[in-house]
């Protein structure tokens, strides 16, 4: 057979794979459409946008709309909201789940372990406006079954929902009623994967059962919880949107207001297109800048990282 | 090996401690139910709490009354199924080809939708596109931009790899088959798991999906349900409702009365809601924690 010269034998291969490359379309396709026209778009955070003009011929205006962002009188409220409630939910929602799963692993009987785990799964799945509408249910202070509770054991109510001192709270342990569970899935299939004969030789060096989770499980699942740690991290200025948008009320609005739905309420309901396009795109590069510098940090100390 | 004494009683505080998370993630969802059957009167007043008291489908009644709830359950089990099948489509051809080892180009490709999960143009911009291309108060927006998780892809993908070794893919091409005809005789019989995982994790997308129609659907026609939910459960929007049981002409305690019904009928509406999705799950819940846990090991 002669050899062919490199650019044609190239050419030869793409048609031979042309019916996979036809496979590939509709999901390039609609990713370039539906993302990367929007990640284009972003250059009216630096544009003064008009529909009649689109993307591309909106004059430009520099930094007139991220100047305006970061002079609002609620800047810094909105950051620290931002902020801390995703630190709440971080400190909390975070090692509970792994707490979870290290006294999962821990239960013998097989019947009474599937059932924890079918159990603790299902919340997973029920949406985020039944579970808003559950909380706001629950809370209420007139009504709700959990006021119900507390006034039969101290006396007085608490307005949850209109209390803007009790938001985050709300926010953090709903999160953790629905989501800790599902949560453990992950830490369970690593601590199936941890050596039995390290098991083993712990009970001969006669370990009890805390010593064990303590000196095996928890290092052997360690490199699981740094990646989902790192994960987390890089969402940690944008998560939990939908929940927060619903749960929030013109009450509770100065704790419960976060960049994101600043952003729902000046762009979408508001029209105000280029100066929320230059704070969403603030706080994409935020997040971005943190994953990046939190899989550094952990690939300097401990040779686990993303990538 | 003998245990130790203090081994017993951690056995013995783990169960325990096990069995209280479960009885506190069960009850909320079992007071759902509870409350949903009685009498309203009785739940506002903090005086149902084991089993229901005045047994009453009134709410439930007074649900099913109302249209919307009928239309916005429809317009769901449509977006749904026509969703998830949109999604199986593009997510199965897309990632079986790029599953293909000797692809040309593959990663590039891979890199161009990888980026997509780490940076993106926002809210603002996404939602001007969708204004721009006329997609609003269309069914085919929630379906159309939604139509592929990248995330979900490279779950399809990391399986189509490991289920079809290379050898196979050569020894088809030996025969003389196209890449089409491979993916159909060997490639879709063998991703009947990947499909079951996927079909799931779509479908729940879809069926509690609220926000994409909250930005998008204005005509009430097009409501699916969680949107309908979300008026009622959480902007309180009444629903219209059958006094006929009241007799009473006091004005107050009507409205009193009016107000606990109208809470008794959004016990109902979460039951009715989530009812499909839970009912499914306890069948379906290996699927998805296998789905989560091939996810894991790209990750």
């Amino acid at each position: 057979m002669k050899r062919a010269n490199k650019p044609d034998k190239r050419m030869r291969k793409v048609a031979e794979f042309y019916q996979l490359y036809l496979m590939i379309f509709p999901a390039l396709a609609f990713i370039v459409i539906f993302h990367y026209v929007p990640m284009y778009g972003l250059q009216i955070a630096f544009k003064d946008f008009r529909n009649t003009l689109g993307f591309m011929n909106s004059p430009w205006v520099g930094l007139k709309h991220f100047e305006r962002f970061f002079e609002l009188p609620s800047f810094w409220n909105l950051i620290s909201n931002t902020v801390f409630l995703n630190l709440y939910e971080l400190a909390v929602g975070f090692p509970i789940p792994i707490i979870l799963a290290l006294l999962i692993n821990e239960a013998k009987n097989k019947m009474f372990r599937k059932s924890v785990q079918m159990i603790t799964y299902a919340p997973h799945f029920i949406s985020v406006v039944v579970m808003s509408g559950m909380i706001i249910l629950f809370l209420n202070e007139e009504r709700g079954m959990i006021n119900h509770l507390i006034e039969m054991i101290s006396g007085f109510k608490i307005s949850f929902m209109s209390d803007p001192g009790w938001f985050k709270t709300v926010y953090v342990f709903s999160g953790v009623w629905q989501n800790a569970g599902w949560g453990t899935i992950i830490y369970l299939a690593a601590l199936a994967g941890i050596d039995p004969q390290l098991i083993e030789a712990s009970k001969i060096d006669g370990a009890n059962r805390l010593q064990k989770i303590w000196h095996i499980d928890l290092p052997g699942i360690a490199p699981t919880i740094l990646i989902l740690l790192i994960l987390v991290m890089g969402n940690m200025f944008s998560s939990g949107f939908e929940k927060i948008l619903l749960l929030q009320n013109q009450l509770n609005i100065r704790a419960s207001d976060v960049i994101s739905t600043y952003v729902y309420r000046l762009g979408v309901l508001d029209g105000q297109f280029s100066y929320t396009t230059a704070i969403g795109l603030f706080n994409a590069v935020l997040n971005f800048l943190l994953l990046v510098l939190v899989n550094a940090y952990a690939k300097k100390r401990t040779e686990t990282s993303l990538w | 090996m003998r245990e130790t004494q203090f081994d017993r009683i951690f056995y013995i505080v783990n169960y325990a401690v096990l069995s209280i998370v479960m009885l506190a993630i069960l009850y909320p969802l079992y007071f759902i139910v509870i409350a949903s059957i009685s009498d309203p009167q009785l739940v506002s007043t903090g005086n149902v709490w084991i089993v229901p008291k005045g047994l009453t489908v009134e709410g439930y009644q007074n649900v099913f009354k109302n249209d919307v709830i009928w239309t916005g359950y429809a317009n769901t089990i449509f977006y749904t199924i026509v969703g998830t099948a949109v999604n199986l489509v593009v997510t199965v051809l897309c990632a079986y080809a790029l599953s293909r080892k000797h692809l040309p180009g593959k990663g590039i490709l891979m890199g161009i939708f990888v980026l997509t999960m780490f940076f993106g143009g926002g809210l603002v911009p996404s939602y001007i596109l969708i204004k721009s291309l006329g997609l609003i108060d269309t069914r085919a927006v929630l379906i159309i931009p939604a139509a592929m998780s990248v995330f979900n892809m490279i779950i399809t993908r990391t399986f189509f790899q490991s289920a079809i070794p290379d050898e196979l893919h050569e020894a088809a091409k030996m025969d003389g088959s196209s890449e089409w005809h491979t993916f159909i005789r060997i490639g879709l019989p063998l991703s009947a798991p990947i499909i079951a995982v996927m079909a799931l994790f779509y479908g729940v997308g879809h069926w509690n999906q609220y926000f994409s129609a909250l930005l998008f659907i204005y005509d009430q026609k097009l409501y699916p349900l969680q949107l309908v939910l979300r008026n009622i459960l959480i902007l309180n929007q009444q629903l219209n409702m059958d006094f006929s049981s009241v007799r009473s002409t006091d004005e107050i305690n009507v409205l009193v009365r009016q107000a606990n019904m109208a809470e008794s009928m959004k016990y109902a509406l979460v039951f009715i809601a989530s009812f499909p999705v839970l009912a499914a799950y306890p069948f379906v819940q290996k699927h998805f924690v296998k789905g989560a846990l091939i996810g894991s090991l790209k990750g």
